[in-house]
């Protein structure tokens, strides 16, 4: 592209703070572009970690405007506490309230970032919405494709999987074909200062981790005590709210005294029981996914079964699994291999190669005919 | 790179007077020329005589822009902390019983007496006298009034003597915070019968840091600031006497400014004309009472002040929208939740404030930056 045209086209970054879209914001506008900053205000940092509510920005608000200034660009923060409430904290809240395990920042890019703030660059007059995700976005004979990043530690397109192809063909990224590393160094020559900011830990609202603070403060009456059961019927011991478990988990249960370590293989927030049970009880073979975003043309995947790799968490290698469509945004999904934790509420995302075809969401219902037979004793007080 | 924000400067259209005006070319030269005087004005020696003779000539040109004598003049660090003497210095020294303040007020007197009460506007943009007349009857006595003259967001004038002469049938005290209308609209402090009245300086073309309280002869006010002395034991503190000597020079000016009021009045009409020509569907609030000349507050439905504020700025126009708190986003303004109107059409609201700097050119640039903005709300 020539200069002049550069100068011309408008790019709205979505600046965080952090050394990834700071470095976005940066490289576009010594490129040439017309690069404009935003922030979004997200939620109170006050309200978050209980304390009074307050007006003050985060540091990392902060430092987005102090790199804005650094480069030399407009900068504005956009606030989007009603709707990041609505549409991401309070489903998180609720997913765990269902027994799922949830991933917010899927729902994060699929509403505030790629509805709410690509709106608001288009409002700009921008041209395109870059953001410092690595992931790479290619132009495919049928449009634009999402690819893995080229640093496969850093690769986020399980994050992105929701991403629609219209939102696709305006947004940019253009570190996907960067390493950290390079990033990083190149937020030095650009002199920012947040050059070696530490990466950004967890769930941005969820401070130190502690994820079930937060449900207890948004939903205040989540806690429901209740037992831990075996699978086998025995009453294990008692838990102070299914928010506190997820599936697959192994630590802190708080009962013992078996020969083999348990293992939390479901959740059932209606009879406020864990279920817990031996690892070979987690393993799954085929299970259902729905509102699937499918990226590969076409209405969705074919209901013949198509071969992919499927991730069914982000640090999870790929898999080989067979998706049928099933129409209304669902699909089953037959592993090759037997998996333990397929976890409700997670994404499960399709790639062939590096190339992201979309994903779903795992359903609550997963893998229930299979729990072993010879497992289960007395009485069917598990209603899986 | 130097050269592209030069430009980027020369072609700004500043219409945000109300939030801060550019520093006056009369006040900028008196600034530069007492740089050099560095002394401590509560110094004995002749260099803090030189540096006490400055400020109290400025003391003099403010007593005669605002018709207070100079001895009524305490100079504070700006209109925050003039309105926060008054009200707790107020309180303390005359043993108020309780407070009443409009709820059109800044946010420096709506925060700085919690459990006050609070009376609401009315949806032309002032306050409530009705609703005033029932606090006073019912609160304990001597009560406190603090009625602002100007609002900063609609520039509504408010009914000021109305409310003197409430306060004088209840016994009340009644402090005026006049910051928003020095230097737009004539004051007299020797006629309005207010008690204290608040001024800054950055408002009227003068220093960012300074601002005065002026406080009917006679009346005590306990300070807010204590230690040293200064300003008759009122505000403990060195003085900030580069801010006072530009307060004094703008000031100054302030015949000068009022006389441009009607060429101000015309570019801010050409500004509505314009807008409701283009957009019908916009609303001008307050302007079925007298304004400042200055101030046009203005909601376009369906675009949010956001989009509004960052598009113009993108375009080179600098307005404002409702009040930004620290981390730059903005809540809808409190003034116009107070007058009754609805969230949704607060949010869709900019003020425009124009000043002594503005021009025709810079009506035209809001104009054009503008229109598209409406036309688009309207497709």
């Amino acid at each position: 592209m020539s200069s002049v045209t550069q100068a011309k086209t408008r790019i709205v970054v979505a600046m965080s703070g952090g050394v990834d879209s700071s470095v976005t914001a940066a490289l576009l506008h010594a490129q040439g572009y017309d690069v404009v900053g935003l922030t979004m205000q997200l939620y109170d940092h006050g309200a978050a970690t209980a304390k009074s509510k307050t007006c003050c920005a985060g540091q990392d608000i902060y430092d987005a405007r102090r790199v804005a200034d650094r480069i030399g660009i407009p900068h504005y923060v956009v606030d989007y506490e009603t709707n990041f409430k609505a549409e991401v904290m309070d489903r998180f809240a609720d997913s765990y309230i269902r027994g799922e395990t949830p991933v917010p920042c899927v729902l994060c890019n699929q509403t505030v970032k790629f509805r709410d703030l690509l709106k608001a660059a288009k409002d700009l007059g921008a041209d395109a919405l870059a953001t410092g995700h690595y992931v790479q976005r290619i132009e495919g004979p049928h449009g634009a494709e999402l690819h893995r990043a080229v640093d496969a530690d850093r690769d986020q397109s399980y994050f992105l999987f929701a991403t629609t192809q219209a939102q696709l063909d305006f947004v940019r990224f253009p570190l996907g074909g960067l390493t950290k590393p390079e990033a990083r160094a190149l937020g030095a020559s650009f002199d920012l200062h947040v050059a070696d900011k530490p990466d950004s830990q967890d769930i941005c609202f969820v401070p130190n981790g502690r994820y079930a603070d937060v449900i207890q403060k948004l939903r205040p009456d989540a806690a429901v005590a209740g037992d831990i059961v075996h699978l086998d019927g025995r009453v294990m011991g008692r838990h102070a709210g299914v928010i506190n478990y997820t599936v697959g988990q192994r630590r802190g249960l708080g009962v013992g005294g078996e020969v083999d370590p348990l293992y939390v293989v479901h959740v059932d927030p209606e009879r406020a029981q864990v279920i817990v049970g031996p690892k070979e009880a987690l393993l799954r073979t085929a299970f259902e996914i729905h509102s699937v975003n499918w990226l590969g043309g076409g209405e969705g995947p074919s209901t013949d079964g198509t071969p992919f790799h499927v991730k069914l968490r982000n640090t999870q290698a790929p898999m080989a699994a067979t998706v049928f469509g099933e129409g209304n945004g669902k699909a089953k999904v037959v592993l090759a291999e037997a998996e333990v934790a397929v976890t409700p509420g997670q994404a499960c995302v399709f790639y062939d190669g590096n190339r992201v075809f979309g994903g779903g969401w795992i359903a609550r219902d997963v893998g229930v005919a299979r729990v072993p037979h010879n497992l289960r004793r007395g009485a069917a007080v598990v209603a899986v | 790179m130097v050269l592209k924000a030069f430009m980027a400067d020369t072609a700004l259209s500043y219409l945000d007077h109300n939030a801060t005006t550019p520093l006056l070319p009369e006040a900028a030269t008196a600034v530069r020329n007492c740089l050099d005087v560095f002394g401590n004005p509560s110094s004995v020696h002749k260099a803090g005589r030189r540096a006490r003779a400055l400020m109290e000539d400025a003391r003099e040109h403010l007593a005669g822009a605002t018709g207070a004598s100079a001895a009524e003049i305490t100079f504070t660090s700006g209109g925050t902390e003039a309105n926060t003497l008054a009200l707790r210095g107020l309180v303390a020294a005359q043993g108020c019983k309780s407070v009443i303040v409009s709820g059109l007020e800044h946010a420096s007197v709506l925060a700085v007496v919690p459990g006050a009460t609070v009376i609401a506007g009315d949806v032309r943009g002032a306050v409530d006298l009705n609703a005033l007349e029932d606090a006073l009857k019912t609160v304990p006595r001597p009560a406190l009034i603090c009625l602002m003259l100007a609002n900063n967001e609609t520039g509504v004038l408010q009914p000021l003597d109305a409310a003197i002469a409430l306060a004088r049938t209840y016994g009340a005290y009644l402090h005026c915070d006049a910051v928003q209308a020095f230097g737009k609209v004539p004051i007299d402090f020797s006629t309005l019968v207010v008690d204290s009245m608040s001024l800054s300086g950055h408002k009227v073309g003068g220093l960012k840091g300074i601002g005065a309280l002026l406080v009917r002869r006679g009346l005590d006010i306990a300070a807010d600031i204590v230690g040293g002395g200064q300003e008759c034991r009122r505000r403990a503190g060195t003085e900030n006497v580069t801010g006072i000597v530009s307060f004094g020079a703008a000031a100054r000016e302030v015949p000068r400014l009022l006389a441009g009021a009607p060429r101000i009045r015309g570019l801010r009409d050409q500004i509505e004309t314009s807008v409701r020509r283009i957009a019908p569907q916009a609303k001008v609030f307050g302007d079925s009472l007298a304004r400042l000349p200055n101030t046009s507050c203005i909601s376009l439905a369906n675009v949010t002040s956001e989009t509004q504020v960052m598009r113009l700025d993108l375009a080179g126009v600098a307005v404002s929208a409702g009040s930004a708190c620290s981390s730059g986003k903005i809540a809808p303004s409190h003034v116009l939740l107070a007058m009754g109107i609805s969230p949704a059409e607060a949010k869709s609201a900019i003020r425009i404030s124009l000043g002594w700097s503005s021009t025709e050119a810079d009506v035209a640039h809001f104009i054009e930056a503008w229109q598209p903005l409406a036309l688009s709300a309207a497709a």
